[in-house]
């Protein structure tokens, strides 16, 4: 599927990967090699650094990271290699022969000394106030070899300008170490492109087109960057100040929505393991802080399905029914606003298929500046409106000109878990002790439906256990409304589920086989575009995508570090957690009903849907002016 | 950049990836043809460069910008680079930079008034046996001293 990519990358820069042993002498086959004097019996063709790693052989890295190519770039993984006259990098070393090796000898420990210091020679800033503090490579390095002064002298001045021009990515290249990662998830993970290493030499920095700001090149505000740099060089556009200021000031009244993401993540910023659902203390820990309200971001998610899965059904119907030609399908997510900027820039010629449906974030602002703001009496111009995302591109999406169909600013700040995680930090609550509380009335209750848009596939099954529901009056035919084929890590993942014995208003899908498809990070999202540009997808019906790898708990303002695992574990918690609760789908959680009862009185995709839920978006294009 | 000058520039940079081919290692040749023809690669050729070889406009200002020939402004009709680096500098390279640069009246980097002459430094060009040495454009100048240099500026259009 990736056919793409490949064509793209240069082969430095490919994965590497091993094939299956053909014979006993191939590749893939087992070789007898020697670490440290152990003896070992490994595959041929993984690399030392993948072979130490499994044996519980530590060796220290810094350009090297799980999601990315193997680009060898900061030595600092180096090795002696018996026989071979210079060290060579342990990430770049296929181990094609009975190799010994020893991962810690003096020449060794002398090399990586040394490396860090000539790193830290140009590294420029201090570590107490810098945001990776305690939770940077860097650092942790240059305690593991007891980094005690600076051989090769230090910087005392800044070299580079704080580039704060964008909403989501601060860039401080002060503290970068050239290492790359950025580079390599923006080109190959997103395929946005946005950074590259320019000049040369002495010179040399991770810049943009032109060495212009981040704000006026084409990035998308994934955050994807900021998750696998090493140091504090990119960090997230931080809005906590403001926040406080909010939440001290009597006159405002402050209310936060809590992502399904954050909350199965949060929990590594206080020294938990990955995968621990925090839902119950988070909302604790909030209203401890002094937030007037908290609200759960599912029950907007719901809203979403209600919204997104009504304008499927109104596209299915005008095009076999009506047989308009101008209706687009397949019809594709629109919650994620990574992907939305990524198609407004790379295919604005294809905005139609996007759906309207604004993101549950931007849905839920609306909301609570309108129909709470009434019910609860209070002026919407003094509610102040804060999303806890796992997303840095929502720092973008709240502040896009058209979000504000309230009157006032929909959603005033986007938040990181990891600047909630701060924000915590500072109040001294040890989140992880708290009691555990619900969410507020009147948006109490929300599906599981609307838990699990936070893993990729997600939307996707919420969506299809609703719409199978309206259409033939039954349950999903799959077992324990778990639709598999929705889960798990493949970047492109494709199903579909025949509807039959249809109820009457939907008669007209009698038998139609409602096929999905469901991408995430951008680079696959460019792959099923290129699909679509092809004709490949003409019997599509619903495509879902998230911008980032992992859907949303891999977000771009989760915390760091990320990996595969780390993914799976978080979706995992949410997955578990989703199979306890009493509603698993958008259309039965009561609060829903109550909303369209009470307020949105002409239903799901009604004109006043459509002025508060419902969006348009940019023709951008790629062109840098 | 006006409407036609821009289709010019993407005519060009397509009949360049025709005769190069479609792939990544044609991005230097390409770069120096534009360059030839437009005396430097604006920001829209690099972006042109960029979607017919379907790789990214950073990719390209990041190898423009590491080649110290390749350019991404304007400069001079004539381009004079005189070796900085140390065989050519215990040659004297000292006292012709400053007979060129009264002889332009330009520093190092500038360009003159009417557009005559970039001056630059360049790394060593590999004439160290016959140093102190200067390019200008393609061709080089050896075994210098000030007066001689500052006869080959004068003449150069
Ligand atoms: S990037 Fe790391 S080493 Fe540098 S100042 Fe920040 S914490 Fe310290
Ligand atoms: S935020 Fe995303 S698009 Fe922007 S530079 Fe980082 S990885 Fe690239
Ligand atoms: S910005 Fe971070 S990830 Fe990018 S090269 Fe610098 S240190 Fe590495
Ligand atoms: S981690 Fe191996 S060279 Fe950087």
């Amino acid at each position: 599927m990736n056919t793409q990519t490949e064509l793209r990358s240069p082969m430095s820069q490919r994965p590497h990967i091993i094939s299956k042993a053909k014979d006993r002498t191939g590749i893939g086959a087992n070789v007898g090699i020697e670490v440290n004097g152990e003896k070992l019996s490994v595959p041929m063709g993984k690399t030392i650094l993948e072979i130490c790693r499994e044996n519980n052989v530590h060796i220290p890295t810094l350009c090297y990271h799980e999601d990315l190519c193997i680009a060898g770039n900061c030595r600092m993984c180096v090795v002696e290699v018996e026989g071979m006259k210079t060290l060579q990098a342990a990430c770049a070393f296929p181990v094609t022969g009975p190799v010994k090796i020893r991962t810690f000898s003096n020449k060794v420990r002398k090399a990586r000394k040394h490396i860090l210091d000539l790193l830290l020679s140009e590294h420029y800033g201090e570590c107490y106030s810098c945001v990776r503090n305690n939770n940077c490579e860097l650092q942790s390095l240059a305690k593991e070899y007891g980094v005690d002064g600076y051989e090769f002298g230090h910087v005392c001045e800044s070299r580079f300008e704080i580039d704060k021009t964008s909403h989501a990515v601060v860039r401080d290249m002060d503290k970068c170490i050239l290492c790359r990662r950025c580079v390599r998830t923006c080109i190959d993970l997103q395929e946005v492109g946005v950074l590259e290493a320019i000049y040369r030499g002495y010179d040399t920095m991770i810049g943009t087109f032109m060495d212009k700001p981040l704000a006026d090149v084409i990035c998308i505000n994934c955050g994807q960057c900021i998750n696998r740099c090493p140091t504090g060089a990119l960090h997230a556009n931080d809005p906590s100040d403001d926040i406080w200021k909010a939440i001290e000031d009597p006159s405002k009244h402050v209310v936060i929505q809590t992502a399904p993401s954050p909350r199965a993540a949060i929990g590594e910023e206080f020294g938990l393991p990955p995968g621990t659902s925090m839902t119950g203390q988070l909302n604790t820990a909030i209203r401890r802080m002094g937030f007037d309200r908290v609200f759960d971001t599912n029950f907007s998610a719901d809203l979403t399905i209600m919204e997104e899965g009504t304008e499927l059904l109104n596209r299915l119907k005008s095009a076999i029914v009506d047989k308009d030609k101008s209706v687009m399908l397949p019809q594709f997510t629109s919650c994620s606003p990574g992907w939305v900027k990524f198609i407004e820039h790379f295919y604005p010629e294809h905005l139609n298929y996007l759906s309207s449906a604004k993101s549950p974030q931007q849905m839920f602002g609306a909301v609570i500046k309108t129909f709470y703001a009434k019910e609860q009496n209070i002026d919407p111009k003094d509610i102040v409106t804060v999303a806890v995302m796992p997303c840095a591109a929502k720092k973008f999406e709240c502040n896009r000109p058209e979000m504000n169909s309230s009157g006032y600013k929909d959603v005033d700040y986007g938040l990181t878990t990891r600047e909630l995680a701060k924000m915590i930090r500072e109040t001294g609550l040890v989140l992880p002790e708290l009691p555990k509380s619900n969410f507020d009335e009147p948006f109490g209750e929300a599906s599981g439906a609307g838990l699990i848009f936070g893993a990729t596939g997600g939307v996707m099954e919420a969506a299809l256990r609703t719409v199978y529901e309206l259409v033939t009056g039954r349950q999903v035919p799959f077992k324990n409304l778990n639709i598999e084929a929705c889960r798990g890590m493949e970047g492109i993942k494709q199903a579909s589920v025949k509807l039959e014995n249809c109820v009457e208003q939907f008669s007209f899908l009698e038998g139609v086989e409602l096929k999905f498809m469901v991408a995430h990070g951008t680079a696959n999202a460019k792959t099923v575009m290129e699909m679509l540009l092809k004709g490949e997808l003409s019997d599509f019906h619903f495509i879902e995508i998230m911008g980032c790898p992992g859907g949303c708990i891999g977000g771009g303002g989760q915390p760091i570090p990320t990996s595969e695992l780390i993914r799976k574990l978080r979706a995992k918690a949410i997955y578990d957690e989703e199979a306890s609760l009493p509603v698993r789908k958008s259309h039965e959680n009561p609060r829903i009903k109550y909303i369209y009862e009470k307020f949105l009185t002409d239903g799901p995709c009604g004109k006043l849907s459509h002025k508060l839920l419902h969006t348009h978006y940019q023709k951008r294009g790629k062109f840098i002016s | 950049m006006l409407v036609y000058e821009k289709n010019a520039v993407s005519e060009l940079v397509s009949d360049l990836t025709e005769k190069y081919g479609k792939k990544r290692s044609s991005l230097l040749p390409i770069l120096q043809e534009i360059q030839q023809r437009y005396n430097y690669i604006s920001d829209f050729a690099q972006q042109e460069v960029a979607r017919m070889l379907d790789i990214h406009p950073v990719e390209v200002y990041g190898v423009i910008s590491f080649y110290a020939f390749l350019y991404d402004k304007p400069r001079g009709r004539n381009i004079v680079r005189l070796c900085k680096t140390i065989i050519c500098d215990l040659a004297g390279t000292k006292a012709i930079a400053d007979a060129v640069k009264r002889e332009l009246g330009i520093e190092f980097g500038d360009t003159t008034k009417d557009g005559r002459v970039t001056l630059e430094y360049a790394n060593c060009i590999g004439m160290c046996d016959h140093s102190p040495a200067m390019l200008v454009n393609d061709h080089v100048f050896t075994g210098l001293d000030p007066e001689t240099a500052c006869k080959i500026l004068r003449e150069i259009k």
